[in-house]
């Protein structure tokens, strides 16, 4: 199917299914029960679940395959964010062309950072990614915000090119040549694709439960899913293998007539449209684009997502992306009163000392569960999530099995 | 000139801090091959060594002051911190006053300790696994520290001036013979820097007379032969880190004053003392207090007012520009060896 | 004139001087060999042919053309190959993936992005890929994972991946060492029937004496960086210099 795999193809069908039926399956709880503050199917969330996989998959392709470790493509993601909003402001609110123009803006910048980057390798090469995203920060932040239209005028570069701290914004004096400039009740126009708006949703009540189908997320999703196929292609072409090969051992691709430079760009050129695919997406869905996006925690925080997922897999960095968008705004939600709650069946000095413990956990400390479950990951569990399945279903699968997947686990990555 | 002074003096006190991180990351990469994300968070926790201390230190109990009242009329209740009970009241309050500096004695064993125990629990067992790994796991760490600070002292900064006698601000302007008030310079930075060139030249003192210090530097010129003449190198390896770890806790200790301790003050700084590193020359010591002073002064003249208006932002991103010029035409850095991660 | 021409090759590593005025000459379609003891500079005259070292004088000619100042992959596209003393192969992946990584090189050059199309249709690569494992006697071992072999078969592996280039030069460094004797006697056996069916020039470093005077046409004794003479086989036998440099101790 699709020129895959059946095993992939497979994948892709798993993937495609849970992110259709995704209003559904993440809110399995009934409306008003106590479980309910761990749905997680309400758009804003879902959307945040595939733009981040996005993101992940992209910079799977370039750490996971080469292993180059980037510690700055959060600057893509913020060019990308930046490209759709003067789409936006320029020439109209359809996503389509403000999308194209991420990806295009986001490669040229990677080609730039990754030329000069990649005459380095190793930790080098991470700390030269990051100067250069912090460069981008600090400009965002200032120098591109500084008013490019001469203090008598009052136009489109008032606040630069960034709109500095507070972001890039709408404004009712945007031209917008090609699309209306104010929606019909005079309020900021809203990003649409060919009419249908981003925010539009549907609600579906079955008995308890509140179903949103939200437009925005549907878009996001399917952009998703081809940005996933398209990198399970990449992982099965030759240009995937040649990528795992610089990996390897890159002596040997040198001395076997391949020359592992332009492989390694075209990698990390990809990979940059990916985040800047992202980043437009995220300022379609909202349209704001700020400098914090570049800063150098977003860059670390994709690191987290893919290394979580599994790097090098191709599910792994989706999966690092939802459990982490997931806790960062489900576990952080949880306060000692529901923990009370949760625990008040304990008589009542254990209740307190058990809320006691898990409380610097959750809520505002998510962080701190997040860095110990990743510090775990890169310790005991290299492969991520994605391995750590892959040995549940050993045990399941018993002895006799054991020796098929050791042949399976030689194959590229699942 | 006198201008030109000001700046050169600003760029000291952030010099400073700088050297001293990247003289600890260096230490670490030198000996142990491992490249520290941590390294920040200790300079984090060392400041915070200082504000802990100080919280100590200001522990009090109430007391009823028969001789004031409040606006009911009933007697004060005023707290009394246990110091002035141990000490008297004069001496207590000076001891107060006298935190920051007196958080180095508290700062050197559990800097040290905490150096020991990340070295023996964690890092250790990256010493063979790829710089990629070692990144990956010391970012996990730097989080989870953060993190636990955060929970303990809150997200925002914590005030921790320096003692009384050191508010004040020095006049260079007088003293050079330009106008009075030209070029004025608090004294804390004055006593920052001194601070800073002391634990240098320790650290330099330490590892170049003593017999510890020497196999240190042999084993960073040469780490395999070193091994192969049956020296312990583990241990001296735990006590590297602990040294190194010292000395970030130290500069975090004696920044306080100048810029109050939040629970992100070491991620901020050591993104900026990584490129220090490398624009000094990964593993050269030298080459890190070196770049430290320089990229710091660099810094303070690009934030001229003069500089910005031609360059706009140039104070931003001048340390990152550095660093890319030179990794790409000299990757070896200032001061590094040929051939030290040149690739 | 040869196909390999050496000049005058000096290379220096610090206070030692790793080759002398090295100067040789390997003719089209022989297999030569190169001996001497260790640390004679035998894998560093490789690697000044290779690019992986630039000689500090002289000049190297391969087909003609200067090598000296080309990179690894240039030199490769040239035509040579070069089995190292160390098996380098690519230990993440399958023994099929490290074959059809030179089968890539040889058809598309040193880059092309073909990013879409599956490894898995490449049938034609495929085919070439798995007729010279099946070569190798390793075609059972296509998909194990390669750096789980045994050193003689990433050896073996090595020398296949290099093969399938169809190299004009091959460069083999010690490639029987940690081999076992049949392995041996298959290696032997192999590279007799590549060059009476191929056009190759072979450039052999090896201490096993069974296998070098099995193979060799011309044989270079190397002794501390300086070629100390160069003959048949049937002469260097009896050469007492050599008996005494090199043979003397080792057999
Ligand atoms: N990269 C290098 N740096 C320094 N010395 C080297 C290097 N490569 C080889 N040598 C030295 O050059 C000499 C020749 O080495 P080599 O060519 O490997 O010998 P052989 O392959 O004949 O055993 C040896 O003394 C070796 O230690
Ligand atoms: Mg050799």
């Amino acid at each position: 199917m699709l020129g895959l795999e059946k095993k992939d193809a497979t994948l892709l069908l798993i993937v495609f299914g849970l992110t259709m039926l995704a209003p559904f399956l993440l809110n399995p709880f009934p409306e008003g029960s106590a479980m309910a503050q761990f749905n997680a199917g309400y758009p804003d969330l879902m959307q945040r679940f595939v733009i981040f996989g996005i993101f992940a998959i992209g910079f799977n392709i370039l750490f996971g395959l080469t292993g180059y470790l980037s510690f700055g493509h959060a600057a893509f993601l913020g060019i990308g964010s930046y490209a759709a909003m003067w789409m936006f402001k320029l020439f109209g609110m359809n996503v389509i062309p403000a999308l194209a123009l991420s990806v295009v803006m986001s490669g040229l910048f990677a080609v730039l950072i990754g030329y000069v980057s990649l005459r380095r390798s190793g930790i080098y090469f991470s700390i030269l990614t990051l100067a250069f995203a912090m460069m981008s920060y600090a400009l965002a932040y200032s120098v591109l915000a500084t008013d490019m239209d001469g203090p008598d005028r009052q136009g489109l570069l008032q606040k630069g090119l960034t709109g500095g701290e507070t972001g890039l914004q709408l404004t009712l004096q945007d031209p917008r040549i090609l699309g209306q400039k104010a929606a019909e009740d005079g309020n900021l126009p809203v990003p649409n694709i060919f009419g249908l708006e981003m925010r539009s949703s549907a609600e579906l009540e079955l008995g308890n439960w509140v179903f949103t189908f939200s437009a925005g997320y549907y878009f996001s999703a399917v952009v998703m899913l081809i940005a996933f196929y398209l990198s399970i292609r990449i992982f099965r072409s030759p240009f995937g293998m040649m990528l795992r090969a610089i990996k390897s051992n890159q002596q040997r691709l040198n001395y076997t007539g391949l020359n592992p430079k332009p492989y390694t760009l075209a990698a990390f050129v990809i990979s940059g449209m990916y985040a800047g695919l992202a980043g437009g997406l995220m300022a379609s869905m909202d349209p704001l684009a700020g400098p914090e996006r570049m800063f150098w925690t977003a860059s670390g925080e994709v690191v987290l997502m893919t290394i979580l997922g599994g790097a090098g897999t191709l599910i792994g960095p989706v999966l690092g992306a939802g459990a982490i968008k997931y806790m960062e705004n489900i576990l952080s939600k949880i306060n000692s009163d529901i923990l009370h709650g949760w625990f008040a069946f304990l008589p009542d000095g254990l209740e307190d000392f058990v809320v006691a413990i898990i409380y610097p956990f959750i809520g505002k400390g998510w962080h701190l569960t997040l860095g110990l479950i990743f510090m775990a990951v890169v310790i005991f569990l290299p492969g991520g999530l994605v391995e750590a399945g892959q040995r549940v279903a050993r045990m399941f699968r018993g002895k006799k099995a054991e020796d098929d997947s050791k042949s399976a686990s030689t194959e590229p990555a699942e | 000139m006198d201008w030109f002074i000001l700046q050169l003096l600003n760029g000291l006190d952030k010099g400073s801090a700088y050297a001293l991180i990247a003289l600890g990351l260096t230490l670490i990469f030198g000996t142990l091959g491992v490249v520290n994300f941590a390294h920040g968070a200790l300079f984090m926790i060392g400041a915070f060594c200082a504000v802990t201390l100080s919280r100590i230190l200001t522990l009090s109990h109430q007391v009823v002051d028969e001789t004031k009242t409040d606006f009911l009329g009933n007697p004060l209740k005023v707290d009394v911190p246990y110091v002035y009970d141990i000490f008297g009241e004069s001496m207590g309050a000076s001891i107060i006053d006298w935190a920051v500096p007196l958080s180095i004695l508290f700062a050197i064993p559990v800097m040290i300790g905490i150096g020991v125990i990340m070295e023996r629990g964690l890092i250790k067992h990256f010493y063979k696994r790829p710089h990629a790994d070692q990144i990956l796991v010391t970012f996990g760490l730097a989080i989870v520290l953060q993190e636990i600070i955060k929970y303990y002292f809150g997200a925002n900064p914590i005030p921790t001036p320096a003692p009384e006698a050191f508010t004040g601000s020095f006049d260079f302007g007088a003293l050079l013979g330009f106008d009075p008030g030209s070029i004025i310079y608090p004294y804390w930075r004055i006593i920052y820097f001194i601070f800073a060139a002391i634990i240098i030249g320790g650290v330099f003192a330490f590892l170049q007379f003593t017999t510890f210090g020497m196999v240190v530097r042999a084993g960073m010129a040469d780490r395999e032969t070193v091994g192969l003449l049956g020296i312990n190198i583990d241990r001296r390896f735990t006590i590297m880190f602990g040294l190194a770890a010292a000395v970030a806790g130290l500069a975090g200790v004696m920044y306080t004053p100048i810029n109050s301790p939040n629970y992100h003050m070491g991620m901020d700084f050591l993104v900026l003392s990584f490129v220090v590193v490398v624009v000094g020359g990964m593993g050269s010591l030298p080459g890190a207090v070196l770049a430290g002073f320089l990229l710091g002064i660099l810094e303070s003249f690009a934030s001229m007012r003069e500089v910005i208006e031609i360059l706009p932002g140039i104070n931003q991103v001048i340390i990152y520009l550095v660093a890319i010029i030179i990794l790409l035409t000299r990757p070896r850095g200032l001061m590094g060896r040929k051939g030290v991660m040149e690739d | 004139m040869g196909i390999l021409e050496v000049k005058d090759v000096n290379k220096r590593f610090g206070g030692l001087q790793a080759l002398g005025d090295v100067n040789l000459s390997v003719q089209e379609n022989t297999v030569h060999a190169i001996i001497g003891p260790n640390g004679a500079g035998k894998s560093t005259l490789l690697n000044c042919l290779v690019g992986k070292l630039i000689p500090d004088t002289g000049s190297v000619l391969f087909d003609g053309q200067s090598v000296l100042g080309r990179t690894p992959h240039e030199i490769n596209q040239m035509g040579i190959s070069r089995v190292f003393q160390t098996p380098e192969i690519f230990g993440d992946l399958t023994v099929m993936e490290n074959m059809m990584i030179p089968c890539f090189a040889r058809r598309d050059g040193a880059f092309r992005l073909h990013a879409i199309e599956a490894v898995e249709n490449e049938a034609e690569l495929r085919d070439q890929a798995e007729a010279m494992l099946d070569d190798v006697n390793m075609l059972d071992k296509r998909n194990m994972h390669s750096a789980s072999m045994s050193r003689g078969d990433k050896r073996r592996l090595e020398m296949a991946m290099c093969l399938v280039q169809n190299p004009k030069l091959l460069l083999l460094d010690e490639p029987t060492a940690g081999m076992a004797r049949a392995d041996t006697n298959n290696t032997i056996d192999l590279l007799k029937e590549i060059k009476e069916k191929r056009d190759i020039t072979i450039a052999i470093i090896e201490h096993d004496m069974h296998v070098v005077f099995s193979l060799a046409d011309r044989i270079t004794v190397l002794a501390q960086g300086t070629p100390l003479v160069e003959d048949t086989p049937e002469n260097i036998k009896g050469h007492p210099k050599v008996q005494e440099a090199y043979l003397g101790e080792s057999h």
